[in-house]
């Protein structure tokens, strides 16, 4: 709730703040906002659909069964493989790996399956590979991937270290 | 790469039918599970309401006032540390999705920055934008929010840096 007044806050200054500096700029930049929100409306409501759905029949506990508790590692890497071919909007992503979390996912796994889902990209591979060669690509890829589930690992362990505290 | 806004409307059109539908028939066929699962959509679709229009608002604000061209001169010049900073300041800023930044970065690269800086680019943009650590935080709170945002960090220095020495200058 802080957080949302925080950023509601940030938002409304910011665009008085574009206002005084240009109207111009600042009636582009909603627009531009507009556009944003008619593309991602499906995908919110789509994830708002299927998180509805899933957890109306997946009860807690075998979210908590499957995807929480210690994590293996192999559902570590399976969230990390997850992230990295899914095509999710970042912005949508979150609010559904909140829902798995709060339903009893662990940390860990949602951290891979995040982190993987920012940073690495099997889909856009080709267009990466075009811009900047096949080797930067497949290297920032590779090591991006290794990453994820390291931080995901050490983000299990000093979460859970704060819980037992 | 941009629709045009009569066809995306159409697509939600499209989209909210088929939901509805969805929703319909879950409610005629697994009424339990229907209620539960509206439960948790209220309480997830507030949120999302809560803090969604002043992220996309945000967002619209970072494209108009930080155009492409502001982020290729701060990012193109400088090497060294201050170089790999300004890299990662620059990239924390702009809305959109990674693939946008490839061609920015491509550009770069084939003008002569160094690969460290550009895949450090890369990383930051994909994994540290200020209003999607925004929502993170909201959504799934502070601490996993900073320790992933700062884990990330020192990844993406560690990723850049490698990459360069395995890929080359040239790639």
């Amino acid at each position: 709730m802080v957080v949302a007044v925080i950023i509601n806050a940030l938002a409304f200054g910011l665009l008085v703040l574009s206002v005084v500096k240009s109207r111009e700029k600042t009636v582009q930049s909603v627009k531009l906002a507009l556009m944003k929100l008619i593309s991602l409306l499906p995908w919110m409501l789509g994830i708002l659909l299927i998180i509805g759905i899933v957890l109306g029949f997946v009860p807690p506990e075998t979210i908590e069964a499957q995807l929480g508790g210690d994590p293996s590692a192999l559902q570590v890497v399976i969230a990390a493989v997850a992230g990295t071919i899914a095509m999710i909007p970042n912005i949508i992503g979150v609010p559904l790996i909140a829902s798995l979390v709060d339903s009893g996912a662990s940390y860990t796994t949602a951290a891979a399956f995040l982190t993987t889902l920012l940073m690495v990209g099997f889909i856009t591979m080709p267009m990466e590979i075009r811009e900047l060669g096949v080797r930067i690509t497949l290297w920032r890829n590779l090591l991006a991937f290794l990453a994820a589930v390291v931080i995901a690992l050490v983000i299990g362990q000093l979460m859970h270290l704060g819980a037992a505290i | 790469m941009r629709m045009n806004p009569r066809k995306k409307v159409l697509q939600l059109a499209l989209f909210l039918a088929a939901a509805a539908l969805v929703l319909l028939l879950m409610q005629r066929l697994f009424p339990e599970q229907f209620d539960a699962g509206t439960d948790v959509m209220a309480e997830y679709g507030r949120e999302i309401i809560l803090v969604f229009p002043a992220v996309l608002i945000l967002m619209g604000l970072a494209d108009v006032w930080v155009p492409d061209e502001l982020v290729r001169r701060y990012l193109g010049t400088q090497s060294g540390i201050r170089g790999l900073g300004l890299s990662i300041a620059v990239a924390t800023v702009p809305a959109g999705p990674l693939f946008v930044a490839f061609p920015i970065a491509g550009e770069l690269l084939r003008k002569g920055a160094s690969v460290v800086n550009i895949v450090a680019f890369l990383g930051t943009w994909a994994a540290l934008k200020a209003p999607e650590i925004g929502l993170e935080i909201h959504f799934i709170g502070l601490r996993f929010a900073l320790l992933r945002a700062g884990l990330s960090l020192i990844a993406i220095i560690g990723i850049a840096v490698v990459t360069a020495k395995l890929a080359g200058q040239r790639g």
